[in-house]
């Protein structure tokens, strides 16, 4: 066994970003992840690494476009009203197939909002990031090891599909500690860019990075192509973890914290008798259609446990295709449903048998 | 198998977060599960800061802690607010230079121990937290030293070696002490 050592979320997400090759990151301090950005300070400049605190997010997330550009991995992290100034940029690193690791460590919103974790950036992240037409590959890590996985996971995938790659994370995901064992992470080497801007040493045509196109069949085109990619993702990339779901009479649906809350409500609920197990997406987008197609032959309900006002429970109904009863069980403003409120949806989704109350 | 769900609190700079961490990397030497939750707000400077910890035989769910199997209190704030939540059969430690009043509770244990007291006679007035974590450990049958001694290696940096067998000293008081 890995030899494993105690760190923060946000600790294990920078730790996990330098041991993929990342040397560039840039970022503007907020809670609740300002521990990615003071890990950086502190070791970039150790490894010949870039570390720069920009004097904005947008700042932060333009730099991120220059490295993308030039075709090293690169990253910036912020929190929820960080990454709504971020999304100017994310569209235009979408517009320009630029790859990038973009995290978020959500709290509570909107505005300012408060600093206590939240995943009400869920329609941000897989829905909205930005204007125009696209996607990002949307992560949600569900302890400390998986924050460093996915973030290692992240690169691979942003430069295998030339996009953004968001860890979508939340306050609780980022301050707490867990053991991590870091020597086994998947590190995949960067693959060749030869898009990249950088210098053609006369030898080669310019290369041109740009999401301006004045010419609506060629704009259209981009966008076509963009969204067979989209389509490749989808059938190839899509990530998920079942918990009792075997014989499962109702079905949980979280990610994140969400979904470990909802592990000890399921786990009482089983010793009661009741047969309930949970559907976790790890991939938000693309969001794992199928296993909820299967549950929903098999469930009599299912309910999505969210920190929000319910926002992935629209893609849960989508995939189950309205044949059964979603129902929401949630808390949000920084609050975390307790496994207790999660055992009672559990217990009256056994009690009326599907019916909607 | 055995769960066992702790919640550290007291004042910012007393050290809560620091034991609490130190009894997470206990349970790692020792190949549990664990995990570390800090409070963390506005509400950390100066005021109560608060961490929850869990070690566990098995994968631990949801890391926060709200009914504790043993409650830490290092201040009178701490106690007053997490008393009732302690689960029935728990055990409270209680700082006692700190805290004067006794549990309302019946249905819990409460060990008291002057920990601030205690480290300020010893000539060590920042280690009440190792002073109380010696009790502690003890108190659930945990007090190794080998065992201690290899978690404090894993938090204390090489650097400062040197406070290695300073807060092992603290921890031996404390769980050294008879009221």
């Amino acid at each position: 066994m890995a030899d494993k050592v105690l760190m923060k979320g946000n600790e294990a997400i920078a730790e996990a970003a330098i041991r993929a090759g990342c040397r560039h990151y840039f970022g503007y301090p907020i809670t609740p992840q300002t521990e990615i950005a003071a890990y950086m300070a502190k070791r970039m400049p150790k490894i010949g690494g870039v570390f720069l605190q920009a004097e904005s997010e947008i700042a932060a997330i333009n730099m991120v476009y220059g490295v993308a550009a030039a075709g090293l991995r690169v990253m910036t992290s912020s929190s929820s009203p960080g990454i709504s100034l971020k999304s100017e940029g994310l569209s235009y690193l979408a517009g320009a197939d630029l790859p990038s690791l973009v995290v978020n460590v959500q709290r509570g919103g909107p505005g300012l909002g408060g600093i206590q974790p939240s995943q009400s950036d869920y329609f941000q992240a897989t829905k909205g990031g930005g204007h125009g037409d696209f996607r990002m590959i949307v992560l949600a890590p569900s302890s400390v090891q998986e924050m460093a996985e996915l973030t290692v996971k992240g690169f691979a995938l942003a430069d295998t599909y030339r996009m953004t790659a968001m860890i979508l994370a939340d306050g609780t995901m980022g301050q707490m500690m867990e053991p991590v064992a870091l020597d086994d992470l998947p590190v995949t080497p960067m693959p060749e860019k030869p898009w990249a801007v950088t210098g053609t040493g006369m030898k080669r045509p310019h290369n041109v990075v740009n999401s301006l196109f004045l010419s609506p069949e060629k704009l259209e085109e981009t966008n076509f192509e963009r969204y067979d990619r989209y389509r490749v993702i989808e059938e190839k990339e899509t990530m998920y973890e079942e918990y009792r779901m075997e014989d499962a009479e109702i079905c949980i649906a979280a990610f994140g914290i969400a979904a470990r809350v909802s592990k000890n409500a399921i786990d009482e609920a089983r010793a009661m008798g009741i047969k309930v197990g949970m559907i976790r997406p790890i991939t938000l987008w693309p969001f794992p259609k199928a296993p909820f197609r299967r549950a929903a032959e098999q469930v009599k309900e299912v309910i999505s446990v969210e920190l929000s006002m319910g926002q992935m429970i629209e893609d849960v109904r989508l995939a189950t295709e309205c044949r059964v009863p979603v129902t929401l069980c949630n808390r949000v403003g920084g609050m975390i449903p307790s496994p207790e409120q999660v055992l009672d949806a559990i217990l009256k989704a056994a009690k009326n048998g599907g019916k909607e109350a | 198998m055995s769960t066992t769900k702790f919640l550290f609190s007291g004042f910012g700079g007393q050290g809560i977060l620091f034991v609490g961490k130190l009894m997470a990397y206990k349970g790692l030497t020792e190949d549990k599960q664990v995990s570390w939750l800090p409070s963390y707000g506005p509400e950390m400077r100066g005021g109560t800061a608060s961490c929850s910890v869990i070690v566990s035989d098995t994968p631990v769910g949801s890391p926060i802690v709200s009914n504790p199997d043993v409650l830490v209190a290092m201040n009178l704030p701490s106690l007053d607010r997490f008393e009732s939540a302690v689960v029935p059969g728990g055990v409270i430690f209680a700082d006692s230079s700190l805290i004067a009043r006794d549990i309302e509770r019946t249905d819990v244990r409460l060990v008291k121990i002057p920990a601030t007291q205690m480290a300020s006679d010893n000539g060590t007035p920042t280690l009440a937290n190792m002073i109380l974590l010696g009790k502690i450990l003890k108190e659930l049958g945990q007090f190794d030293v080998e065992k201690v001694e290899a978690a404090l290696k894993k938090v204390i940096s090489a650097k400062r070696a040197d406070m290695l067998e300073v807060n092992l000293k603290a921890m031996q008081l404390g769980a050294d002490y008879e009221a």
